[in-house]
């Protein structure tokens, strides 16, 4: 386990190292713009050479690399060129809304989609499955921008019952979190949900299913305690993975709602080319992948009995 | 007249596919009576699992009963509801299952699985069920039952996991057992010890048994009545005296005379195989279903559906065969693969003191920390023999003994790590694929084991041969191509045809013979078959074998046979290698190693091929313990953990020596030689025939 | 007649597709699925013939109209008018051939390169697959959105290589389009890869990749004529859906500014474009959702329908 730790620890460092890195030269030519874009449109050539020389941009890349990774080792992310104030502080509540808002989703998400596969999956070819199944097949193939108009259509245009904006403009609201939390779980819940099902179906079918059937079980005794377990194992692996995917796969949502959290700050700094906001972000996001990676290593190891005792 | 366990009637069971709905089983009849236990036998496809799964009432979604009645104790199963087959599953009829491994639950320990079935059925309380799981641990002879109960079952070795099957199976000491083939999963050794504990079983608790098994030797081992099934069918049912000494079917007949027997060999009792092969449901014969496979076929009388007849003068014997009385079943049936002793000329292939160790490694931090990250696996360890041009060699032992990984190092797949490997005097064994010359390669072809993966099923059989042809050299045009194909394809005996099919239209035993079209098509020296029969039914395996054979007599190709089956070696090799966890024990030729003096654990294993011959009389010698780990020998010999002929401490801690007993036969083992001369034989014929 | 009894009975390619169809039918959600595919593959197709305005034409008068307004010209707005007033109708049915071109590009490139990526992974293991691993794995941990926004606008028609691209007489589409392909690529093809790789080191076990090696197939030979054809089948599936989500992310980028250049119908483009309306836009913003919801939706059931029936044989 520690080895694994270890490994996935090295494997993380290196990823951001690369990352970090290969941000760093792909921005490197753009830096004139981004003079520019500080600067305003009618800004000299040569105030923007200035701005750049000023600002320390025009240190070799090496030099101002290892500037950037010791800052940034010891706590300090340097500033924002877009919003002018020091990175750290700027993403910090960013990273908070998103954390709000992918919460939520998640722990909706994993709910509805376990109690739907499991439904669908311990009868399967049953009404119930085939109904399960082909909602998730069309809630998922709805893209979030899609499915975010729908709503809005219908809940700020026709009923008028939400809000069609969540920028907390009036401080923190849950009624603004309902939009941007159903745009992505109703996105997400149909893959978990399809996943679960075949893990179930799976089990069901297998020999020590019906093992317990010929046991003379009760049925839901055969379900509960011999089908679910072996059948979790899979789908919860790859929810968690889901933590990953949440980080950055709300952009579109938080643009939609101009929610104000990590994923649009990052379409913000990306639009800008606003290289340190960028790079923090890149390696907050590896951190993420890399440790639901290893939670969902975890989880496999401890819910599988095969692996805990090799 | 006591009421029969169980008693089958006219049963008719059908599944329902997209094509309609496809007869498994029709017209079966079978009564099984207190304290009796009752084979079915038959090959893949006859539907003999069908059977048990249908007295259990377990037909999946697309399988049911569709006529007939299956009677438990006097009732119809068939109306019974849900809640009571519930109460009769696991409690009054029980069953174990062929895989030992699937049919646990990965995920709970053996305790829990265990406990569960006494509390439910009788509503005992988990202390009082535990008590009884731990008797029935016992009763099954598995050591430390608490170490059991506590294990989850990939903690297990396949022997106790089945043991532990059983276990479950007989903790509500149900009236009736249901066995399907609950050893063929097992290597032989530890068969031989579940097939004693469930004779021991039937005695003991007096439960009554269906046991459904491809294999006549252990039905004759467990069973008191036989029922032969064939194409949905029984077509023979009887005593096991009755059908095995005076069988009256045919297909009973052709699948005795295709088994080879450890009793004796090639030049006595020739294989014969059973021509043709399983219809297939929807193309099943509306009179006899074996007609297009008899010998004794007549349309007039054979045309029409079959029935069960009792058979004349035989009570309790009956038999689907119009023409059984007038069949001369008394007459030698001579079209057997019958062969001549080969001369062996110069040797092809020499393996001297060749090892293969594997590295583990370990990464765990304790053993980074103590150093030990790396372990060896011994794979093979002093491997010593020699195989000559026109010979067979056989290479014999349960899994984990390094036969295979052997075969892997000759074909160039892995390297050796010490030794040599000679093919005609170039040394081999650290000379991957890659770096071989072409003409090396095509004279060193193999036979694969699973039929099932040995073709590509994306492309035609024409196409797969042919690739061979081209890469070898051997035919350069398209045209010489297409001739040299259709030659290979008569030389295995199958249709010219079949260049243009695809794997998945042909039948596992002629994908086998594709697969030794392509191994001898490079006209090869020495050809390595690992396993190329085991797969398959048994009256397929007579056919490949005799093919095979024949083939490499005829080009004089040297064979290395690699196989756990003692009975099929004695019949194709010239020569034996017997081999366990890495190490040659014993070798010599074949009649060597298969009279006395044996090694001990030749002994063992040729007592424990269950052999379907009434008239064989077999010394019985089950062995104790679990195949050790192969990443774990143990110290001395290899054998010691389960020898019943050790000696003392020297066999713990001293390997034995080789000993040359006589020329060419070699033991290794500490036995001093007079007490190996004094062996008897483990195979006897007890009704000697009388000059 | 007589020629084709005499001719082999081999079945043409031809007829191989005429089988998977029929197998096809045999799935309703997967007939749902094909259907709904070849409605937008036939209007992309004949968007020319049929009777539309011109998706650019801008009417000055009728801005945000909802649909089926009549027109100044005696005919319909069927769908209404978009902020700019032009016919929404015209602009989603040729629109269609942009997001079905430039996806289907982007899927065929990402798939070609996730596959050798991940069958060169599988097969031949060790150094190959722990650096294949890394690389795909640095570009799986890169935030996606993060990822395109590099690509685009760093590679598109105001970089250096855009302009090159563009001196060669590459249109800003083109070049537009190509850094997206690109852009897909390094997000897909790792994905894709991960799964060829799952199917490879199932596959290389097999016998038949054994008896390859016993005759000294290169692994080049091994990869291409042994493995892959056997992982076609999950793959088909997987393209399928991937494809999906391919259009999906296509589409997004628009929604986001990052799409294809102006006035082209962009589907994701053309929501954004009038989001800033509100009330007045919900007819104009309900149109491309639904084609694009259309669209995916018939591709993830023609994938559902193709494993329906290929896990019957």
């Amino acid at each position: 386990m520690l080895v694994l730790a270890l490994r996935r620890l090295a494997s993380m460092i290196l990823i951001m190292f690369v990352i970090s890195v290969l941000l760093f030269v792909f921005f490197e030519g753009d830096k004139v713009n981004l003079a520019a874009r500080v600067l305003g449109q009618y800004s000299t050539m040569e105030g923007r050479l200035q701005w750049l020389e000023d600002n320390g941009y025009n240190r070799p890349l090496w030099v101002r690399y290892s500037s950037w990774l010791y800052g940034f080792l010891t706590g300090d992310w340097k500033d924002s060129a877009q919003f002018s104030a020091p990175v750290y502080d700027f993403l910090l509540p960013r990273l908070q809304n998103t954390a709000i808002l992918g919460g939520l989703v998640f722990v909706a998400t994993v709910a509805i989609s376990l109690v739907l596969g499991v439904l669908s999956g311990v009868a399967e070819a049953g009404l119930r499955d085939r109904t399960i199944t082909v909602v998730s097949v069309f809630t998922t193939s709805i893209p979030e921008f899609a499915s975010a108009t729908f709503l809005v259509a219908i809940f700020v245009y026709w009923l008028d019952w939400l809000p069609g904006s969540s920028s907390f403009s009036d401080g923190f609201s849950w009624v603004e979190l309902i939009l941007p939390v159903a745009t992505l779980v109703i996105y997400n819940f149909g893959y978990y949900t399809r996943m679960t099902r075949a893990s179930m179906a799976e089990v069901m079918n297998s020999q020590y299913v019906r093992t317990a059937v010929l046991k003379g079980l009760p049925y839901r005794r055969v379900v509960i305690r011999h089908a679910l377990r072996n059948a979790l194992i899979a789908p919860f692996t790859v929810m968690i993975l889901q933590l990953n995917y949440l980080l950055s796969g709300v952009v579109v949502t938080e643009v939609f709602f101009a929610y104000d959290g990590y994923g649009k700050a990052l379409y913000d700094a990306a639009m800008f080319g606003d290289v340190y906001l960028i790079l923090a972000g890149a390696m907050i996001a590896v951190v993420v992948a890399v440790l639901s990676q290893f939670i969902s290593d975890i989880g496999y190891t401890f819910l599988n009995p095969r692996i805990r005792f090799a | 007249m006591v009421t029969p366990v169980l008693e089958c009637k006219n049963l008719s069971i059908s599944y329902y596919t997209r094509a309609g709905e496809v007869p498994a089983v029709y017209d079966f009849n079978l009564t099984v009576n207190p304290g009796e236990a009752v084979g079915i036998v038959g090959e893949s496809g006859c539907g003999k699992s069908t059977v048990a799964l249908a007295i259990m009432q377990y037909m999946g979604k697309n399988g049911a009963v569709t006529g007939g009645e299956i009677k438990f104790l006097g009732r119809d199963m068939r109306a019974m509801s849900d809640e009571e087959l519930r109460r009769i599953r696991g409690s009054q009829i029980a069953m174990v299952y062929q895989e030992p491994m699937a049919s646990l639950n990965p995920s709970m320990r053996i305790r829990d699985q265990l406990i569960e079935v006494p509390m439910i059925h009788e509503g005992l309380d988990a202390a009082a069920a535990e008590k009884r799981a731990i008797e029935l641990l016992d009763a099954v002879r598995l050591p430390d039952p608490l170490r059991i109960l506590n294990s989850y079952p990939h903690q297990l070795s396949g022997g106790q996991q089945q043991r532990a099957v059983i276990a479950m199976a007989l903790l509500s000491n149900p009236k009736l057992l249901l066995l399907d083939e609950p050893t063929t999963a097992l290597d032989v050794t530890v068969e031989a010890g579940v097939v004693e504990l469930i004779k021991d079983i039937a005695k003991r608790f007096g439960t009554s048994m269906i046991y459904i098994s491809h294999n006549l030797g252990l039905i004759l081992e467990t069973c008191d009545r036989i029922c032969v099934m064939y194409s949905g069918q029984s077509v023979e049912l009887g005593s096991v005296k009755q059908v095995f000494d005076q069988m009256r079917h045919p297909y009973t007949r052709g699948l005795f005379q295709s088994i080879p027997l450890p009793g004796t060999d090639r030049f006595a009792h020739p294989l014969v195989p059973i021509r043709g092969q399983l219809p297939l449901p929807r193309d099943r014969p509306t009179g006899c279903t074996f007609g297009p496979r008899c010998d004794f076929f007549q349309k007039d009388r054979c045309g029409p559906p079959q029935h069960m007849q009792e058979v004349r003068g035989d009570a309790g014997h009956q038999v689907r065969c119009a023409r059984y009385g007038e069949i001369d079943w008394s007459a030698q049936v001579h079209q057997g693969v019958q062969s001549e002793p080969m001369q062996p000329g110069k040797v092809v292939l020499q393996v001297k003191d060749m090892k293969k160790y594997y590295e583990i490694h370990n990464n765990s931090l304790a053993a980074l920390i103590s150093g030990r990250g790396v372990r060896y696996v011994k794979a093979n360890e002093k491997l010593d023999f020699e195989a000559r041009e026109a010979e067979t060699v056989a290479i014999v032992g349960e899994s984990g003994c390094g036969k295979s990984t052997f075969a892997k190092v000759l074909m160039g797949l892995e390297k050796a790590t010490g030794g040599e490997v000679l093919v005609n005097g170039v040394d081999i064994g650290k000379l991957p694929v890659k770096k071989r010359p072409q003409g090396l390669i095509s004279s060193l072809q193999m036979v694969f084991q699973n039929p099932f993966e040995t073709l590509n099923p994306s492309h035609s059989v024409g196409s797969q041969i042919g690739r061979v042809l081209k890469k070898f050299g051997v035919a350069k045009t398209r045209e010489e191509i297409e001739r040299k194909t259709a030659e290979l394809l008569d030389m295995v005996k199958l249709p010219r045809e079949f260049a243009d099919r695809k794997p998945r239209q042909l039948s596992g035993g002629q994908k086998q013979r594709i697969g030794i079209a392509r191994a001898f098509g490079g006209n090869a020296s020495v050809v390595v078959a690992d396993e190329p029969v085991s797969a398959l039914d048994v009256s397929v395996q007579a056919a490949v074998t005799g093919l095979l054979t024949d083939i490499q007599r005829k080009k004089r190709t040297t064979m290395v046979f690699i196989s756990h089956d003692l009975s099929v070696v004695r019949y194709l090799a010239d020569r034996v290698v017997v081999m366990y966890l890495g190490r040659v024990m014993e070798q010599g030729t074949t009649d060597q190693v298969f009279a006395p003096p044996y090694h001990p654990y030749t002994e063992a294993l040729l007592s424990a091929v269950p052999i379907a011959d009434t008239s064989i009389v077999k010394k019985h010698i089950v062995l104790k313990g679990e195949l050790p780990s192969p990443m774990n020998p143990p110290p001395g010999c290899p054998f010691q953990t389960r020898c019943p002929r050790k000696i003392g401490a020297i066999c713990e801690t001293d390997l034995p020596e080789v000993k040359e007993l006589a020329p060419g036969h070699r033991i290794m083992c500490h036995l001093p030689e007079a007490e190996l001369h004094q062996m008897e034989p483990v195979i006897a014929v007890a009704r000697k025939p009388v000059h | 007649m007589t020629d084709l009894a005499a001719s082999p009975a081999r079945p043409g390619r031809f007829a191989k597709i005429a089988r998977s169809v029929g197998l096809l039918r045999e799935s309703p959600i997967g007939m749902v699925g094909l259907t709904l595919v070849l409605f937008w593959v036939l209007i992309a197709i004949f968007a020319d013939l049929l009777p539309l305005r011109d998706p650019l034409a801008q009417a000055g008068a009728d801005l945000l109209t909802p649909a089926l307004t009549p027109s100044p010209d005696g005919g319909h707005y069927w769908l209404g008018t978009d902020d700019k007033g032009r016919d929404i109708l015209a602009r989603l049915f040729y629109g269609s051939r942009l997001v079905l071109f430039w996806s289907g590009f982007a899927t065929v490139v990402a798939y070609a390169v996730g596959m050798l990526m991940g069958v060169a992974a599988g097969y031949r293991g060790g150094w190959w697959d722990e650096i294949i691993s890394f690389i795909g794995n640095v570009f799986l941990a890169f935030p996606q959105m993060v990822l395109y926004i590099v690509i685009l606008s760093q590679l598109g028609p105001d970089s250096s290589a855009g302009q090159w691209l563009a001196g060669e007489g590459f249109s800003t589409v083109w070049v537009k389009g190509l850094t997206i392909v690109l852009a897909v690529m390094f997000a897909t093809a790792p994905q894709v890869a991960r799964i060829v790789r799952g199917l490879v080191l199932d596959l290389k076990t097999r016998d038949y990749v054994a008896a390859a090696e016993v005759r000294g197939e290169t692994p080049i030979y091994i990869m291409i004529v042994e493995l892959l054809p056997n992982a076609r089948g999950p793959l088909i599936v997987d393209a399928c859906l991937r494809l999906g989500y391919v259009t999906i992310a296509i589409a997004a980028l628009g929604f986001l500014g990052l799409g294809l250049p102006p006035p082209d119908p962009d589907w994701g483009k053309m929501i954004s474009e009038v989001r800033g309306y509100g009330t007045a836009a919900a007819n104009a913003m309900i149109w491309p959702a639904l084609a694009i919801s259309t669209m995916v939706l018939g591709l993830n059931l023609l994938a559902d329908g193709l494993r329906e029936i290929s896990l019957r044989d």
